[in-house]
């Protein structure tokens, strides 16, 4: 049976060993991956992280582990990345190519398009035996069914789009892989690399549950209230656009058009208006609840059940009845 | 610094948009088209860089003729002239024949410096830009919220989710910039008028010397097999606080298996 490529997606600190975890989307796609082929994985990193990483991808199927690892890899942008795929799917001759749909990995796949004259089809959501993805495109208003006519399936898989199921395959064999770069493969440097405060929370577009607010919490102060009821549902922050343009909240958590799309179990919209803008990136999500003072909010369109109501008195009684709960 | 910023015309994100049922591209006759927004952020960093540096601001579009009333648009936000890659035979061309025929525009303009939005509210596919730099052999710093240029380098600063990172490349590269990055300016009226009388060069994919058959919906690397609308939601229950609405709230997700 031939290979299928499956590029891992880590959690932890880029360029040292140690701490490296697995994100739920390479999961996903060692799932998606079992009904093509073969599952390869392929880690980049620094060395040792392929090794720390095998027994959990070995969990979900992954027959062998491409190991590029070193600091060519980790110093600098995509590019080198992308070169080593290249290299690696010319030589396995891969059934199809997974990547998470993460803004590296659709540079990655970008890339390798262009070295390898191959198309893609990126933000897929499912993906058939006979190499046929689905995507989501316009807000999610439109499903798109597509196929790679030149080349192999070279797919970039969207977070949250299956579930992950464990198929343990016998602990898979570790393999080095020369990273041979080209001199245009080390133009980007990382020079600098500032970690911020991450807390426990999970990373947004991979949570089962994702808690927003919007331009009704009014300020950076009452995101309190936000943050709480996240933590009580063991979910992630988000922001509406006009909450980060007001500095509510950082940028990096704002969904919607101009920011993350997010597809969880679970979407609660806390003083959230709506808008076409938020809507395009939450609007895949299972089950949408909402609060909002405004009985016309298009939110309400949306949610499966939504509260007309103040969310400061609304909210914070929520926040007691579930610690009553649990 | 000779600057090119990369402009592309998209249906308005806020109206309704569709794919055609004929040949399944972006259906851009009957949608209100506009400047991609983010491309604004990306011609506003230019001109910043223009007033401190120096040197000529261009936009380069691929698109239908009537991208060129989203060209001129830009151009009254003050660039200095527009070329416009325009050719029936584009029409439905995919990421790989676009960057192919922007790549060889690029070659023609010989910029030190490549701006554009991180990515287009129609296609969100966000690479482009990397498509660019692998064809020019130049780099690609994407996603940048702060950009400073020191001669003939670039620094960008970058959202990552641990943090953000400081990465930096010679020019000249490939930079692409998020809404987080500046303010745009509005166009005054006076840049409105100027920007009629600004060069609007066209070119065709004959003066690019690409072949017709290498892009549109004859070259593409991919193909749509069927599209469908997504059932629309269907709103659930609507209560209005009557003093127990968060109890009621904590009841239905409850009832969901959240709680």
């Amino acid at each position: 049976m031939a290979e299928v490529l499956v590029v891992v997606e880590t959690t932890g600190a880029v360029g040292a060993a140690g701490g490296y975890g697995v994100k739920k989307v390479t999961l996903e796609m060692l799932t998606l991956a079992r009904e093509l082929g073969e599952p390869a994985a392929v880690v980049f990193g620094a060395p040792g992280g392929a090794q720390e990483l095998g027994a959990k991808l070995g969990e979900y199927g992954a027959v062998k582990v491409y190991a590029a690892e070193g600091e060519q890899i980790t110093a600098h942008l995509v590019a080198p990345k992308a070169t080593v795929l290249a290299e690696l799917i010319r030589r396995v001759q891969p059934a199809a190519v997974l990547i998470g749909s993460t803004q590296e990995g659709k540079e990655i796949a970008g890339r390798v398009a262009v070295k390898l004259d191959n198309g893609l089809l990126t933000d897929v959501v499912a993906l058939a035996a006979d190499g046929t993805a689905t995507q989501v495109a316009f807000a999610g208003s439109t499903i798109v069914k597509s196929r790679v006519t030149r080349g192999l399936p070279l797919v970039t898989v969207r977070p949250n789009s299956v579930t992950p199921t464990p198929a343990p395959a016998a602990a898979p064999a570790v393999e080095a892989v020369a990273v041979a770069l080209g001199e245009n493969d080390t133009l980007a440097r990382v020079v600098e690399r500032v970690a911020e405060q991450k807390g426990t929370r999970p990373e947004l577009t991979e949570a089962n549950v994702v808690v927003s607010g919007g331009r009704g919490v009014g300020s950076a102060d009452n995101f309190k209230l936000v943050e709480e009821i996240a933590d009580l549902l063991g979910g992630a922050v988000g922001a509406s656009r006009a909450a980060t343009d007001s500095g509510f909240y950082p940028h990096q958590f704002q969904v919607g058009q101009t920011g993350k799309t997010v597809s969880p179990q679970l979407y609660v919209a806390l003083g959230i208006s709506g808008a076409i803008q938020h809507r395009a990136g939450m609007q895949t999500s299972k089950t949408i609840v909402a609060v909002n003072k405004d009985p016309e909010a298009p939110i309400f369109e949306l949610a499966d059940f939504g509260v007309v109501g103040d969310l400061f008195k609304v909210v914070p009684q929520a926040a007691e009845e579930i610690r009553k709960r649990t | 610094m000779n600057i090119v910023v990369l402009v592309k015309q998209v249906p308005d994100s806020g109206a309704e948009r569709n794919l055609r049922s004929d040949d399944s591209t972006v259906d851009r006759g009957s949608a209100s088209n506009v400047i991609n927004e983010m491309d604004e952020y990306a011609i506003e960093e230019a001109l910043r860089i223009r007033e401190a540096h120096g040197g000529e601001v261009t936009v380069l579009s691929m698109g239908p003729a009537g991208a060129a009333e989203s060209i001129r648009k830009a151009l009254s936000m003050g660039p200095d002239g527009a070329v416009h890659v325009v050719d029936d035979a584009l029409h439905g061309s995919c990421a790989v024949a676009t960057s192919k025929v922007l790549a060889a525009a690029l070659r023609t303009l010989s910029p030190d410096l490549v701006l554009c939005g991180a990515e287009s509210t129609d296609g969100r596919v966000q690479v482009v830009p990397h498509m660019l730099a692998e064809r020019l052999g130049v780099a690609a710093l994407t996603g940048a919220r702060k950009l400073t240029v020191d001669g003939g380098t670039l620094t960008v600063e970058r959202q990552t989710e641990e943090g953000y990172e400081v990465v930096t490349a010679p020019a000249p590269a490939v930079v692409s910039v998020w809404d987080t990055i500046n303010e745009p300016r509005y166009p005054s009226f006076k840049g409105i008028m100027a920007a009629k009388k600004k060069p609007l060069r066209t070119l065709a994919l004959a003066d690019l010397g690409i072949p017709a058959d290498e892009v549109g919906l004859a070259g593409a690397t991919s193909a749509v097999v069927e599209h469908s609308q997504r059932p629309p939601r269907s709103g659930g229950q609507k209560i209005t606080d009557g003093g127990d609405g968060g109890v009621r709230l904590v009841e239905f997700l409850a009832a969901e298996k959240f709680v």
